[in-house]
Order: C-alpha cells, then sequence, then structure tokens
C-alpha cells in the first residue's frame, strides 16, 4: 500500500466522521444581491484591474465561450473538474451572491449554499487579500453580462469526489487570514508581495505540490508546474542563466518577452496579456517582489551577466559546439534538423529585421530542469493572441516525428547549455503530443 | 542520397541533409508551385502537406522526410483537371497576383482532409498561418467554404467520386 493510497483511505475515514457537521450553512438566506446599478463605477474600474492581475477570466472562459461563464475542464490528479459560471446570470451564474457570499468565498473557500469549493479556485490564496479588494473585484463581476450557461459536473475519483473530504484538505492545509505586512521592506515589496501570495495566486503554478494537491510551502514559488508546462522557479534557483532583476521581470511580466530570457507561453501567455493593461504600479510591485525572492546567497554569485549573454551568442556561431553534439546517438541528427528547421531564425546573426529572437542559451526554456517547455515551443510554436502583438513561432508538429523532436531538443540542450542531458525527453514528448491531439 | 516520397512518386535526391525541402521542390526537381516567401515560417507561401498535415517546406530539412508523404499543390491536380479546391479557388477568383495561392490551397486541402465540414471558425483559425498581401482573405475564405461543399458532395454516395 503506497503513502497515496493510506492518506486517502484516513481522509476518507476521517470524511465519514465528519461529514455532516462541517459543510456550512448560508451567510444570510433572506439577503438579496445588490442591484446592478448601485456599484460605483470607480471600483468597478478598480475591480476590472484587479481581476486581471488574479486571472480570473483564463479559468473561468472556455475557449471561445462568453466570458466568466465558467465550463473549462482543468484536469487534475484526482479527476476533471470544470470552472464555475461567475456572471451574475442568477440561476446558472452567482446573479444572487452578496458581498458577503463573494467575501466568503473568497477568504474561506465555501459556496454560497455553504458547501466546500475544491482547492482548484485558489482561495488558499484569495484569503490573503484585503476585504474592500474584494468587494471591487465583486462589484466588478456584478457588473458584467450575465450569461446562462449550466457548466458540466465534475468527473472526480474518490474520495475527492466527496465533497465534504474537502474539509479533510482545508484543515490539513487550508490558512486563512489576510496578508500581513512586514514592516522591515518596502511599501512597494509589501505591495509585491500581498499581490502574489494573494490575487495574482503566482505559487497556484510556481510552487511543487504534493501527494494531495496541497503547495509545498517548504518550496515556495520554487517551481511547480501547469498545464503539462513546467513552471519555473522564482527563488534562487531559478535556472535563468541571467539573474533576473526588478526592471528585467517588469519588462517580461509587462510586455511578455525579455531579451536575455525568453518569451511567455503556455499559461504565462494570458497572464502577462493580462499584466499588460493593469496598473504599472502594481506590475512593478510584483517584480519587485519576486526579484527580491530570487536573490542568490552572497556565498553564491552569478556570472555576471554580459558574459553570460556573449558566452550564449558564441554558442550560436562556434561550429566547435556545433560538431560536439552530432555524435548524440540517434536515427535523426539533431544538428541537421537545427541547421534546417531552426538555425534561419536562431542561427548567427539576425535573418531579417524582424526576426530577433532570444538567444537559445540565454531561455528558460531550454535551461529548465525537465525538457516540456522546451517539447512544446518546438511542437506549438509561439502564437499571439489573436489581435496582439507579440513574438510568433511556427510549431513543429507537422514537420517532425516523435523521434526527431527528442535529437533536437538533446541537441539543444548539449549545444546552448553546460546542464547535465534530459533523460525523459521520450515520455514528454508523448505525453505532450497525446495532449495536442486530444485537446486541439 | 535521400528519397523522398513526392505526390506518390519517389524521387531520389542529392542534397544535405539539412536542405530545405522548398529547395529540393523547386530547383532540383521542379516542382515550382511552393513559393519562397519569408524563409521564416512567417507566411505561409511555401505550404506544402507531409503525412496530411501543413507544413512550412522552407523549415522541413530533407533529412526529417524519409518515409513521409509529401503533397504538393502539383499533386492536387492538373491545368486541364483541376482538383476541387484549385476548381474553387478559380471559381471564386481569390488570386490577385497568385504569389500565396499555392500554400493557401495547400493549407485549406490539409484542413478539409481531416475535417470535412469546418465551421468558419475553424477555417479561420487553420489558415491564420497563411499571409495574402494582397488582401483577397475574404475570396479566400469564399473559396475554402466552396470547396468543402464540392467536396462533400462528391463524397456522398450515390454521386461520382473524384480521384485526387
Amino acid at each position: 500500500m503506497n503513502l497515496r493510497m493510506i492518506l486517502a483511505g484516513s481522509m476518507l475515514l476521517g470524511v465519514l466522521a465528519l461529514a455532516g457537521s462541517i459543510d456550512r450553512p448560508l451567510v444570510a438566506a433572506a439577503a438579496e444581491a445588490p442591484e446592478r446599478a448601485s456599484f460605483d463605477a470607480a471600483v468597478v474600474a478598480k475591480g476590472a484591474e484587479l481581476a486581471a492581475i488574479g486571472n480570473c477570466r483564463s479559468c473561468h472562459t472556455q475557449p471561445e465561450g462568453a466570458p466568466f461563464a465558467g465550463g473549462l475542464p482543468l484536469s487534475t490528479p484526482f479527476g476533471t473538474i470544470h470552472s464555475t459560471n461567475i456572471t451574475p446570470d442568477p440561476d446558472t451564474g452567482i446573479g444572487r451572491w452578496t458581498g458577503e457570499d463573494f467575501l466568503r468565498a473568497m477568504h474561506e473557500g465555501v459556496d454560497r449554499a455553504g458547501r466546500h469549493l475544491y482547492p482548484a479556485f485558489p482561495y488558499d490564496h484569495f484569503t490573503r487579500m484585503s476585504a474592500q479588494d474584494v468587494a471591487a473585484i465583486y462589484a466588478f463581476i456584478m457588473t458584467r453580462d450575465p450569461v446562462r450557461a449550466e457548466v458540466p459536473a465534475n468527473r472526480l475519483r474518490l474520495p475527492a469526489g466527496f465533497r465534504p473530504a474537502i474539509a479533510v484538505w482545508k484543515a490539513l492545509y487550508f490558512e486563512p487570514g489576510v496578508y500581513r505586512p512586514d514592516a522591515s521592506k518596502s511599501a512597494t515589496w509589501n505591495r509585491g508581495a500581498y499581490l502574489v501570495d494573494g490575487l495574482a495566486h503566482c505559487g497556484a503554478c510556481h510552487t511543487p505540490r504534493n501527494a494531495l494537491g496541497a503547495e509545498n510551502k517548504r518550496q515556495d514559488l520554487g517551481g511547480g508546474e501547469a498545464e503539462r508546462w513546467h513552471a519555473s522557479s522564482l527563488t534562487e534557483t531559478s535556472p535563468a542563466p541571467v539573474p533576473w532583476s526588478a526592471d528585467t521581470l517588469y519588462d517580461y511580466l509587462r510586455r511578455g518577452h525579455e531579451q536575455r530570457h525568453g518569451i511567455a507561453a503556455g499559461p504565462m501567455a494570458p497572464v502577462v496579456h493580462n499584466l499588460s493593461s493593469v496598473a504599472e504600479d502594481d506590475v512593478r510591485a510584483i517584480a519587485v517582489y519576486v526579484a527580491s525572492r530570487m536573490q542568490r546567497p552572497p556565498s553564491a554569485p552569478a556570472a555576471a551577466a554580459d558574459a553570460v549573454v556573449a558566452s550564449a551568442r558564441e554558442r550560436e556561431t562556434d561550429e566547435a559546439s556545433r560538431a560536439t553534439s552530432r555524435n548524440a546517438a540517434s536515427a535523426v541528427d539533431g544538428a541537421d534538423v537545427f541547421a534546417g528547421a531552426c538555425a534561419s531564425c536562431h542561427g548567427a546573426g539576425p535573418a531579417s529585421p524582424s526576426a530577433a529572437p532570444v538567444a537559445l542559451g540565454l531561455t528558460t526554456s531550454v535551461n529548465a530542469p525537465d525538457p516540456r517547455n522546451a517539447i512544446h515551443i518546438v511542437l506549438e510554436g509561439l502564437w499571439p493572441e489573436p489581435g496582439a502583438k507579440g513574438a510568433l513561432m511556427p510549431g513543429f508538429a507537422g514537420e517532425l516525428t516523435d523521434g526527431q523532436v527528442i535529437a533536437l531538443i538533446d541537441y539543444l540542450r548539449a549545444r546552448f547549455t553546460n546542464r547535465p542531458a534530459w533523460t525523459d525527453a521520450p515520455e514528454r514528448v508523448k505525453e505532450i503530443r497525446q495532449a495536442m491531439q486530444s485537446e486541439p | 542520397m535521400i528519397e523522398l516520397n513526392i505526390n506518390g512518386r519517389t524521387h531520389a535526391v542529392d542534397a544535405d541533409p539539412h536542405t530545405p525541402l522548398l529547395y529540393v521542390l523547386r530547383d532540383h526537381l521542379a516542382l515550382s508551385g511552393a513559393k519562397f516567401g519569408c524563409g521564416l515560417g512567417q507566411c505561409g507561401a511555401c505550404t506544402v502537406m507531409v503525412d496530411g498535415q501543413a507544413t512550412f517546406s522552407c523549415l522541413t530539412p530533407i533529412s526529417v522526410l524519409p518515409g513521409r508523404r509529401i503533397k504538393t499543390v502539383e499533386g492536387l491536380g492538373t491545368i486541364e483537371q483541376p482538383g476541387p479546391l484549385q476548381r474553387a479557388f478559380i471559381d471564386e477568383q481569390a488570386a490577385q497576383c497568385g504569389y500565396c495561392i499555392a500554400g493557401m490551397i495547400m493549407r485549406a486541402q490539409a484542413l478539409l482532409e481531416k475535417n470535412p465540414s469546418p465551421s468558419e471558425a475553424e477555417i479561420r483559425r487553420h489558415m491564420m498561418p497563411n499571409l495574402c498581401r494582397c488582401g483577397t482573405h475574404m475570396r479566400i475564405l469564399r473559396a475554402v467554404r466552396r470547396a468543402a461543399e464540392t467536396m462533400r458532395a462528391a463524397a456522398t454516395p450515390g454521386a461520382k467520386r473524384s480521384e485526387s
């Protein structure tokens, strides 16, 4: 019997004992939600910005679906869960919710009817938010267009499928409470910490999770995953060859790319798309806080940024480094794939004024501890959201077979970094290819 | 020598393994339908099909192609007997300068082989990587819809089936 089974079993027993006594009743069944016209326009505008920082729309909207109408399937180790309709529709959305109901959901993870909410909804972070900020988001949400949309039923395995089990999970892992400022730090740092730990819920992806899906707080922001992408470490263990600074992080978060680190892709793309529209000071604060978390101890100084960049550029032109990587045992030579498919943009010298890709040796994806992000980008490419500006790279899913993708990414790793070879590329390529076919 | 299966025929090609397929098609095999536009996979003029998928031939080294089925616009029909997509592009007068058209047709062909009844949104999303500098996109979209109809009609039982 493995640890997970023991945990699941004891959890189920605990649940059976506690069931019925845990669910919480309505705050005030008789209370009615305020009229749409009663919300202050300035508060609604503030709420719009906060909702963008919180990335609410990404989970609560299906591709090409009505905004905030929910129904997006989220696959978790415990089964598939669907995001809820948070438009103000009275029957299928949250149109009957009062501000108090909404605050309770955000702070305590309990819905209007008193049922515990699955922590896929990151109330373990939202609980850090001020009641005032929650009220602004409420005002924004309640003034959206109501959309009548039933959400498909969740498909979860036991014990997770048994909703009162969440009470046990909460008792183990959920620490409610609003953010407490650190008086020894600046106001900007505190604002950043408040947003990162609370509303922006960065740790939901960037912190590793344990077997029961809770964030491992001892490795807070130490690198996690999202939708089969690797979410980089935002601590001193960051794999970025050129250390991030508050300025470079700001550029990345604001513009979606940074010339010495890379381009926001996968689940991070909508995050930076949102951050391009919110108050500059908030993005700056997030950058200041995250940069401080990435500070390496003085005993492990980073190489000077310019030297790292020079060496990465050199690898793009150095024929000797190309030759050494040619020996990788594979039916197809990764070097030939690179030369024919990649080098017209990623080779020596810019191919055209419009193609100025980040030097591959500097990218987080090629330096990451696992190859998933590199595989995603090779297969899917980079496509800006329709109508938005951004880097464009074609995907090679049609061009390259699995074996050819593996040869290519092993070659990238060997040629452009000094890091150990990835060992799990074959399984990862297979996994990501399957997911692309099932969710086109 | 590298062996390539193009439009059902095998060709032995003597070229560097990293040579892009586009150069081999045009310079070695005189299949000049696919065009060189940008050489960076940003415009789609060079689009052909590999194992049924639309592919930028300017970024596909021939070393990855042995054992795979390549289809170019020449494989869809002739001037005398154009295929359904070629016929639809002519009927809708979808070409202005025409440079992008072979790529547009091949990308559309890949879609219709997989999905004979694409929605308008599916057509637009699928065709997104290909650019037309003249701006005939609306006619191109009409041609794709028209071809989808004729191909569906040809595929229904009882109707005469055309080989492509």
